[in-house]
């Protein structure tokens, strides 16, 4: 979280909004332990990194939904465990659950 | 959520944001489950807490768990009924704790100090650079370092020492017995949890010496990394500092590489 400080901050001096993802929870091997951050903002850039840089582009997605209200705060769950054939998955085999939401706190 | 009468509107993000910068410890809890998702308490170390989970007694029982994970600095998910009841798993919290940096103290200002205080910092320690020499215990020398103290290293442990556990790190670069046996006596009475002392197996051969002389016991110099670093055939200052950052990684981490302690082959390839 600290390394993504000087970002949110400058972001949110733009008066831009900023959603904040991290890593809560993991199965298996991951790249990256719980707490594990990154953040979006609304104009989509992005600072910090939850994974190994298999997942982040789907977080920006996430991050953006959130941020426009078309998707509540919530945990978003990546792995090859998932059903779908396409789901987004980490190379390393494992499953990471990400908490997504807008920094409103 | 919580504190929006507060006169700012992200006030636990805002204490977060300072406490971070100022190198404080600090745990975050976040509702990411159940009623309240998205709730926030944040918990120093003296109790004192910002925001709310939404209810009086669940803030109480997590603000004390969290206590506990950034004691020993653990983060994870816990679960429990919406007042804070054991075994019930209407609501999961996210503790996170947020410890103060590591701290790597390293006696000596010589070369091999330029680069593992470099090295160092990548890994995220605060590093102090301490000589009892003026001329060369300078920040000029030494731009990477967050503190360049001229002092003996004796004088400097009875200082700092009480502060330095587990997760930090003592190197005694000196190649001096008159510097690193008090350095090494001092650090041996912290609670430091990596010990190094750089110099060749037989400068080291001396030191045990005269450690013993200071009344070291073998069973405190088992805590002594020396010749200090991994068995990687480092040469320059710049390989040596890696292979002692990347010792001090396996101590913690308990995995099996070769420390050149623990081998008797030439250090340099």
């Amino acid at each position: 979280m600290k390394e993504i400080l000087n970002d949110i901050d400058r972001w949110r001096t733009q008066g831009q909004r900023v959603a904040v993802a991290r890593v809560v929870g993991l199965d298996g091997s991951g790249p990256r332990d719980p707490g594990a951050a990154m953040a979006v903002s609304e104009n989509g850039e992005v600072a910090g990194s939850v994974s190994g840089g298999c997942v982040e582009g789907a977080v920006v997605t996430e991050a953006l939904a959130v941020l426009g209200g078309t998707k509540e705060r919530g945990v978003v769950t990546f792995g090859y465990s998932d059903d779908e054939a396409f789901a987004v998955g980490l190379t390393c085999g494992g499953t990471i659950h990400v908490f997504v939401e807008p920094l409103d706190w | 959520m919580s504190g929006r009468a507060d006169s700012s509107a992200t006030p636990v993000y805002d204490a977060l944001d300072v406490a971070l910068r100022a190198d404080e410890p600090v745990a975050l809890a976040s509702v990411i489950g159940g009623k309240g998702i998205g709730a926030k308490l944040l918990v120093r170390p003296s109790g004192e807490t910002i925001g709310s989970l939404g209810d009086p007694d669940l803030d109480r029982v997590v603000a004390r768990d969290a206590l506990g994970e950034l004691e020993a600095g653990l983060t994870g998910t816990r679960h429990y009924g919406k007042h804070g009841e054991a075994r019930e798993r209407d609501v999961e919290v996210f503790i996170e704790s947020f410890v103060r940096q590591p701290h790597m103290v390293i006696f000596g200002a010589v070369d091999f100090t330029a680069s593992l205080g470099r090295a160092a910092k990548l890994l995220g320690y605060r590093v102090t650079v301490c000589d009892a020499r003026e001329v060369f215990a300078t920040p000029q020398r030494f731009p990477m370092a967050d503190e360049v103290v001229c002092d003996w290293p004796d004088r400097y442990l009875v200082r700092v020492g009480p502060s330095l556990g587990p997760r930090d790190a003592v190197c005694v670069l000196t190649h001096d017995t008159k510097f690193d046996v008090p350095a090494i006596v001092g650090a041996l009475a912290t609670d430091v949890g990596y010990l190094g002392a750089m110099g060749s197996r037989a400068t080291h051969g001396k030191r045990v010496i005269r450690l013993h002389e200071a009344g070291v016991t073998d069973e405190e110099l088992t805590r002594v990394m020396a010749p200090i670093g991994l068995d990687i055939g480092a040469r320059t200052p710049e390989e040596t500092a890696v292979s002692i950052c990347a010792e001090i990684i396996a101590n913690r981490t308990g995995r099996a590489a070769p420390s050149l302690r623990d081998t008797d082959g030439p250090l340099h390839a």
